[in-house]
């Protein structure tokens, strides 16, 4: 029988579904609770490999938990889906910038600066509206757009009051006059197994599905799928959920994403993205 | 399956096919409660964590 294993800290609609789709699969998958684990970091790595098996999902949703755990696990020669250095890009948005700007990919303009100050100097030269955006964190959360100077500095100055260092880091981007959605490519290995709409809901202006956003199929073109392959393939690649959107001028990339949340693109995919996800980590331990 | 709220004693609907870890919340009062245990038809709650910073995809 083949074993994988998936560390969580939070049993989600995903996580289940790996684990039903696993059963029928004649998988075992053991699901590893990362909140009760000891890292021992002394442990020899056998004792590891018959705890974990030799392939991991990573499926933390606590960005920093995931990544020190798959940091431990690669030290120990497992294979984690997704690897330390990818977990890393896409968990922090402005490293997932500099490289899709180093891959020619089309991305919003973006500017980071480190003072509520230079901030606003960012805003200015961007222009009205811009967005700014936490570095880290998802679901659209502290994500805010600047209409003009005076909304702008009310919310940087409410930013400079946040503890925490990465909130002092000031990402802001230009915003891009779009339909009232997004693009969402799930990427398993090679495969662009599936796209969808991103619908923002009714009163918000953000399309994350955490948020009430509606999901609709997409289709894929030639175009889409050049595209979203090429985003996987420039943060290191593994499965991924590269974020679109439509512009004036052509499809932008603004995002990858490393703990893929497909609860919406289950609803209106006929693809099995559980199933496509279990059968990639099958054909990693193999390698 | 059913369980007592922690917090306001209200009465929690646990689904069939719950396993550890899930969170389930309490229709009353809004608490969520993760499942750290499921036997013989009985399941152990306890506050589930609040929503972090880095929390996300």
């Amino acid at each position: 029988m083949v074993k994988l294993s998936l560390v969580y800290d939070r049993i989600g609609w995903e996580e289940k579904r790996f684990e039903l789709k696993a059963r029928e699969m004649g998988i075992d998958l053991q699901s590893i609770d990362a909140k009760t684990y000891l890292v021992d970091v002394q442990i020899e790595p056998k004792v590891i490999h018959e705890k974990f098996g030799e392939v991991v999902l990573q499926r933390c949703i606590s960005h920093f938990r995931g990544l020190h755990l798959t940091a431990f696990l690669e030290s120990k020669d497992i294979k984690v889906i997704n690897s330390y250095k990818v977990a890393e890009i896409c968990g922090n948005k402005f490293l997932t910038t500099l490289q899709l700007i180093k891959a020619n990919i089309p991305t919003p303009k973006t500017i980071l600066s480190f003072t509520a100050d230079s901030a606003l100097n960012a805003v200015e030269y961007l222009g009205y509206p811009a967005v700014l955006k936490p570095v880290t964190g998802s679901w659209g959360r502290l994500v805010a757009q600047l209409k003009d100077r005076d909304s702008a500095m009310s919310i940087i100055e409410a930013r400079e009051l946040l503890n925490g260092p990465l909130n002092q880091i000031y990402y802001i981007q230009e915003y891009i006059q779009r339909p009232p959605r997004d693009i969402r490519c799930i990427i398993v290995g090679e495969e662009l197994i599936t796209a969808i709409y991103r619908y923002a809901p009714i009163g918000d202006w953000r399309t994350n599905i955490a948020r009430g956003g509606k999901a609709e199929l997409c289709q894929i073109t030639k175009e889409l799928e050049d595209l979203a392959l090429r985003a996987a393939k420039a943060v290191g690649g593994g499965v991924l959920a590269v974020d679109m959107m439509e512009s004036n001028r052509g499809i932008l990339v603004h995002e990858v994403n490393s703990r893929v949340e497909f609860r919406g693109a289950a609803s209106v995919s006929n693809v099995d993205i559980a199933e496509a996800i279990l059968n990639y980590a099958i054909k990693e331990q193999k390698r | 399956m059913k369980a007592k709220c922690l917090e306001c004693e209200g009465e929690i609907t646990i689904p069939d096919d719950v396993v550890e870890g899930e969170i389930v919340s309490c229709p009353d009062c809004g608490a969520d409660f993760e499942v750290v245990e499921v036997s013989s038809g009985k399941v152990e709650l306890k506050a589930a964590e609040m929503v972090g910073e880095d929390w996300g995809e």
